[in-house]
């Protein structure tokens, strides 16, 4: 039930925000900020609470209502270890957004405050919906207020970089929908049980080919909001274009959803096809990676330039997916994690930068480390944490989806996405070069980081430093899940395939006889073992 | 006392922290305490830990927490002292500290005093991991760490953009080095399911059989690592740029931490070089091309401190020879020996820049041994050993070592001799050509003000060490005292001759006796009490083919910046981009071509409907 009254907290609080606005501007961010706290701290006392060690169950909570019983549509939400840490991330960027809207903002914030909470609930419900309809209702749901996000409060091309941010999603999400709906009458006509749920439609058997396509669907909207190239080309408007806390919410939360949307339900819907697509996909991560860097070099616009990081290091969320591996999709999950505090805290410091001389061209800052002494050592970091430095959380996310992906079956494209390490550099140093170091192109009268900031700025780094020096507090909590969907996606060498069908065959045994089913269970569990034992032999 | 490990870690760290968040707001004395005494008391702890080491040496490893522990790799955050590690912190913390010391009065007046000493620091902390990490993965922490730091320092001066282009320049070129190190661990990792380096080493005899493919790959590929980090070839352009740095920076950069880097690493994981023979061969034959081509490069330079760039350059491929050819223990000689003349050198250079207010160019000193005495003898001293002038020197017991087992090792060679025996007269050539130019000679200009005891005390303690730190390890057939090889051979191979007479040692000593004396001869009838003009010298074609290094940043510039540039550029558009606002622009035609239509005029609609039924008749009854 926690999992609802999250949700709940947020829509009241967006309304509550928006209605306070008739009184003062005041009001809504305070409104917002007692709301996005309550849900930080929520989330850390589900964080708390949740031991990892106890019972092997999947979900820690669930909840199930009945939605449309007709269409076998539930609202069905649950939270397992993965789901956890997305939450706590959308908690805590959600704090974050409301402080640096706090003076960004000035025309109609009660409406802002609406949009940028009901956009959080969207993202929440995402990483919550265990029933494929309310997925897909939540999918949709992200995508209104942040159009509003970017067209209403957003810079000069924001009309433009809104359309296209709408359009991208908006036909990559339909073709999700027709996937989800595939899916749904395949599973139907061969169970006679038609539903969305998750966990019943996971381990449909279907024609290859029609798996293919189905999973496509998936894979494409995934794709899309991961920036992967070539259906990438919306971020770096989108990205460029938003308000700081909008370009945080994208880059931090909403290309987390694709990354989730691979590990939660491409993969364990679609284990054969996923193994199909592994190559290609491997092969657009590696693309994405080195293209995303290249590009991010060649950029003049501060936002811009980080927002083809973004795409760089998105990348890596597909190479790591796709090589099957747990130690790679350890390093996915933090990566989707320090992605967010790093490259959101670069869209942070693009905000401010442009708060106070009102430009993003690159050509026109420089030296200014002498002016914002603070801002700049805040830079440093992050601009190293995206470069991947050790010590900071990011090159443990790499490191690990880099060794992991080694040890599959991508060995020459792992290598090269290894160049990353130095066109990373590259773009990183030039970042720290053509703002805070240098000649100054002219002389700029501005104020360092306030309190509010500052406030921003460490807890960011405190994270990112903490990850880099202990993320077993992370892996922690993410490694049954994990473990999870590995097993889900493995797929037996031809030579176990016998005992793969005796699997097969119990579990249609299983569906016969409910009587034996818990004997039935135990065996199959006893084999899947069997099968891992050969496997890691 | 040896729990205290972690401690000696640890302060650098505190110090950099305290600076960074109280240092603004307090005064100058209290930060060069905080940084000077943070290191120097590392230095303490160190001398502490190690006498108790010295009792018993089986190696001590120190676990502080676990890091991770994903799919079987479950690195530590754990430090493994042994005689080794034990040598490498000593010389960076005491080296370090004294170079510490000398900033505090150097830096003294610089607007970013606490930015450097905080910068400093983290630089000796992040060394200290490096050389203490028991895993890969920790030591790749501090690898990329003191890579950081000295992007940091090298462009500390930041205003300065052609600082910033050295500083980038140091970064990125290592992070080569670093990306192939990067991929040996993957391979490591796959091999041995761990990247523990004591288990590896252990595991890796019984599983790589000796000059295997794969065992020879990762050889390499560490090398390429180290080469990066200790600026050998063809990664070596990046350490002449890095004199953008302040001078003691410089002394740090070069004696302390960084581009010893390359030669730990290859010590640490010794084993897997000797099952791969030919990457240990490559290590040699790097090592001995580089200590020509960098000394060729330092004859011809006129700024005090790339001659001493290029020297470091030189001297580490006298390390690179000796680990080439398994003599693990002269290599560590040399290096400590090396880390106390050339902090000294850049320490005194340094000096000597400080009083001249920034000149850096030698034919504009000349004289200066007079004014600046303490300096002159401390620096002579150095040279001395750098020049490997015989038994007075601690350079000549560590280089002669390398030069005699070049010949008389197991895997040394005459080829091998020969290079480290030109290299060491071109040593001591540029050597003394550099003393000769800066201190005797007509003086060009004077010196504005006198070095304090602040400055003055590490340059005395240095080169004390630089001079009787030799007599710690003696040949054979002089003492045959062998504390340092003793004391190695703990935790590295022996090495094994090839030739076992002790009388041609004598012969060889002699040789490279009378070659670097030679040198210095030459050195003294071209450039003692020469009138120099104060202008930068006319070079021809082949003189400035040295003077550029061998013009290894011309090739890079042509074969690898330019077409990165050029990539960059043609596509800033992003062509996928355009795709799609190609789809958008047809798409918003089409919609004028059919909004067009909708003229709203009858008789179109009226011509409309009747072309349509006429198609529509014509498809039905003529299919």
């Amino acid at each position: 039930m926690i999992l609802v009254w999250i949700i709940i907290l947020l829509m009241g609080t967006g309304l509550l925000a928006w209605l306070a606005s008739r009184w003062n501007t005041f009001l809504p961010r305070l409104i917002s900020l007692a709301g996005t706290i309550t849900y930080f701290g929520i989330t850390l006392w589900l964080w708390h609470g949740h031991d990892p060690g106890v019972g092997n169950q999947e979900w820690i909570i669930s909840y199930t209502a009945k939605w449309i019983p007709t269409f076998g549509i539930q609202f069905k939400l649950a939270m397992d270890g993965l789901s956890l840490l997305m939450l706590l991330l959308t908690s805590f960027l959600g704090v974050i957004c409301v402080l640096v809207s706090w003076k960004e903002i000035n025309s109609r914030v009660g409406f802002f405050h609406f949009n940028l909470l009901f956009e959080l609930a969207g993202i929440t419900g995402v990483f919550l919906s265990l029933d494929l309809f309310l997925f897909y209702f939540s999918w949709e749901l992200m995508l209104v207020p942040m159009y509003f996000l970017i067209s209403i409060w957003g810079h000069e091309d924001r009309i433009y970089a809104g359309k296209k941010f709408f359009l991208f999603t908006q036909a990559s999400g339909l073709l999700m929908l027709l996937s989800i709906l595939g899916l749904y009458f395949v599973h139907g006509q061969n169970t006679g049980v038609y539903t969305f749920d998750y966990e019943q439609l996971v381990g449909t058997t279907m024609a290859p080919q029609i798996g293919f396509i189905l999973m496509l669907g998936f894979v494409v909207a995934f794709c899309v909001k991961l920036s992967t190239v070539p259906l990438h080309s919306w971020l770096p408007d989108a990205h460029t274009q938003a308000p700081t806390a909008g370009s945080v919410i994208l880059a931090g939360l909403l290309l987390k959803t694709g990354a989730y949307g691979l590990i939660r339900f491409a993969l364990p819907l679609f284990p054969e096809a996923s193994h199909r697509l592994a190559p290609l996909a491997v092969l657009l991560g590696v693309v994405s990676i080195l293209y995303g860097a290249k590009l991010a070099f060649a950029q003049t616009d501060f936002k811009r330039l980080v927002a083809y990081i973004s795409v760089s290091h998105m990348g890596f969320i597909l190479l790591g997916v796709y090589s099957f591996n747990e130690m790679a999709m350890q390093g996915v999950v933090m990566q989707m994690i320090v992605h967010a505090i790093s490259t959101g805290a670069l869209f942070i410091i693009a905000g401010a930068v442009y708060d106070r001389i009102h430009t993003r061209d690159l050509h026109q800052m420089g030296g200014l480390w002498r002016q914002v002494p603070r801002m700049g050592t805040m830079g440093l970091v992050f601009v190293m944490a995206s470069m991947g430095l050790p010590g900071l959380g990011n090159f443990i996310a790499e490191i690990l989806i880099l060794i992991g992906s080694y040890q599959g079956d991508f060995k020459v494209l792992t290598v090269i996405a290894t160049v990353i390490l130095i066109t990373a550099t590259a773009y990183a140093l030039r970042i720290m070069q053509k703002v805070f170091y240098g000649k100054e192109h002219k002389v700029w009268k501005i104020p360092d980081f306030d309190v509010r900031e500052m406030i921003v700025m460490l807890s960011l780094t405190g994270v990112i430093i903490w990850l880099g020096w202990y993320p077993a507090s992370v892996f922690r909590v993410s490694q049954t899940p994990v473990q999870k969907v590995i097993e889900k996606v493995r797929i037996p060498k031809p030579d176990q395939e016998e005992e793969m069908e005796s699997v097969d065959r119990a579990d249609i045994f299983n569906i016969a006889n409910p009587v034996d089913v818990k004997y039935v269970t135990i065996k199959k569990v006893d084999q899947v073992q069997k099968i891992n034992l050969i496997q890691t032999e | 006392m040896k729990e205290l490990l972690w401690l000696i870690v640890a302060l650098p760290f505190a110090g950099a922290l305290i600076l960074a968040f109280a240092g603004r707001k307090l005064p100058r004395t209290f930060n060069a305490i905080v940084g000077v005494g943070s290191v120097s008391l590392s230095a303490i702890l160190t001398l502490l830990v190690g006498f108790e080491f010295l009792g018993n040496t089986t190696p001590f490893i120190q676990v502080v927490w676990q890091w991770f522990d994903v799919y079987g790799l479950s690195p530590n955050i754990a430090f493994h002292l042994d005689t080794v590690s034990l040598i490498f912190i000593f010389v960076i913390t005491f080296v370090g500290a004294l170079i510490h010391l000398y900033s505090a009065e150097f830096m003294w007046e610089d607007k970013g005093f606490v930015r450097f000493f905080v910068f400093m620091n983290l630089f000796v902390g992040l060394m200290l991991i490096l050389v203490l990490a028991d895993n890969l993965l920790l030591l790749y922490l501090g690898w990329e760490g003191v890579g950081l730091c000295s992007y940091l320092l090298i462009g500390y001066w930041y205003k300065d953009p052609k600082n910033g282009y050295a500083a980038r320049k140091a970064f990125i070129v290592t992070r080569i080095g670093d990306a192939a190190l990067a991929v040996s661990f993957y391979i490591l990792f796959m091999t041995f399911n761990t990247l523990n380096i004591q288990d590896i080493l252990t595991a890796a005899p019984s599983t790589w059989t000796v000059g295997s493919g794969i065992a020879v790959a990762t050889a390499l590929l560490l090398l390429g690592g180290a080469v990066g980090k200790s600026a050998q070839l063809p990664l070596q352009t990046w350490l002449p740029d890095a004199m953008a740095a302040p001078s003691p920076v410089s002394a740090l950069l070069h004696a302390a931490t960084m581009v010893t880097a390359g030669v730990y690493l290859i010590a640490r994981t010794h084993v897997l070089f000797e099952i791969a023979p030919t990457a240990q061969h490559t290590v040699a034959i790097i090592g001995a091309a580089t200590l020509i081509i960098a000394g060729m490069s330092a004859l011809y330079q006129h700024d005090i401190k790339k001659v001493l760039a290029y020297s470091t350059i030189s001297q580490i491929g006298y390390m690179f020879l000796a680990l080439g050819i398994g003599a693990w223990s002269a290599a560590l000689f040399h290096f400590v020996i090396h880390a106390f003349f050339k902090a000294l050198l850049f320490l005194g250079a340094g000096a000597v820049i400080w009083v001249m207010r920034d000149e850096h160019n030698m034919f504009k000193m000349g004289g200066l041994w007079k004014k600046l005495p303490i300096t002159f003898w401390t620096f002579l001293i150095a040279s001395a050993s750098l020049s490997a002038l015989p038994l007075i020197t601690a350079g000549y017991y560590s280089k002669d070592k390398i030069i005699w087992l070049a010949y008389a090792g197991d895997r040394g060679s005459v080829e091998l001799w020969l290079a480290a025996l030109v290299g060491a007269f071109i040593t001591a050539l540029y050597t003394f050509r550099m003393v000769f130019l800066t201190f005797f000679g007509k003086s060009h200009a004077e010196p504005t003000r006198r070095p304090g005891w602040i400055i003055t005390i590490p340059l005395i303690i240095l080169a004390v060490f630089s001079f009787a730190g030799g007599f710690i390890e003696l040949p054979e057939d002089m003492g045959h005292l062998t504390l340092i090889s003793d004391f190695v051979e703990k935790t590295l191979p022996t090495t094994t001759l090839s030739v076992l007479q002790p009388s041609t040692e004598l012969i060889f000593q002699i040789i490279s006796a009378v070659v670097a004396i030679a040198a210095v001869f030459l050195a003294y009838r071209l450039y003692f009490n020469k009138p120099f003009p104060a202008a930068e010298p006319q070079r021809n074609a082949v003189q400035r083919f040295f003077f550029k290094g061998w013009d290894f940043d011309l090739l890079y510039d042509k074969v690898i910046v330019e077409p990165m540039v050029f990539l960059s550029r043609i596509n800033k558009k992003d062509f996928i981009d355009q795709f799609y606002a190609g789809l958008a622009y047809i798409t918003r035609q089409l919609n004028a071509l059919f909004s067009a239509t909708q003229n709203g005029q009858l008789r179109w609609y009226a011509m409309v409907v009747v072309a349509g039924a006429i198609i529509i008749l014509t498809v039905i009854f003529f299919p």
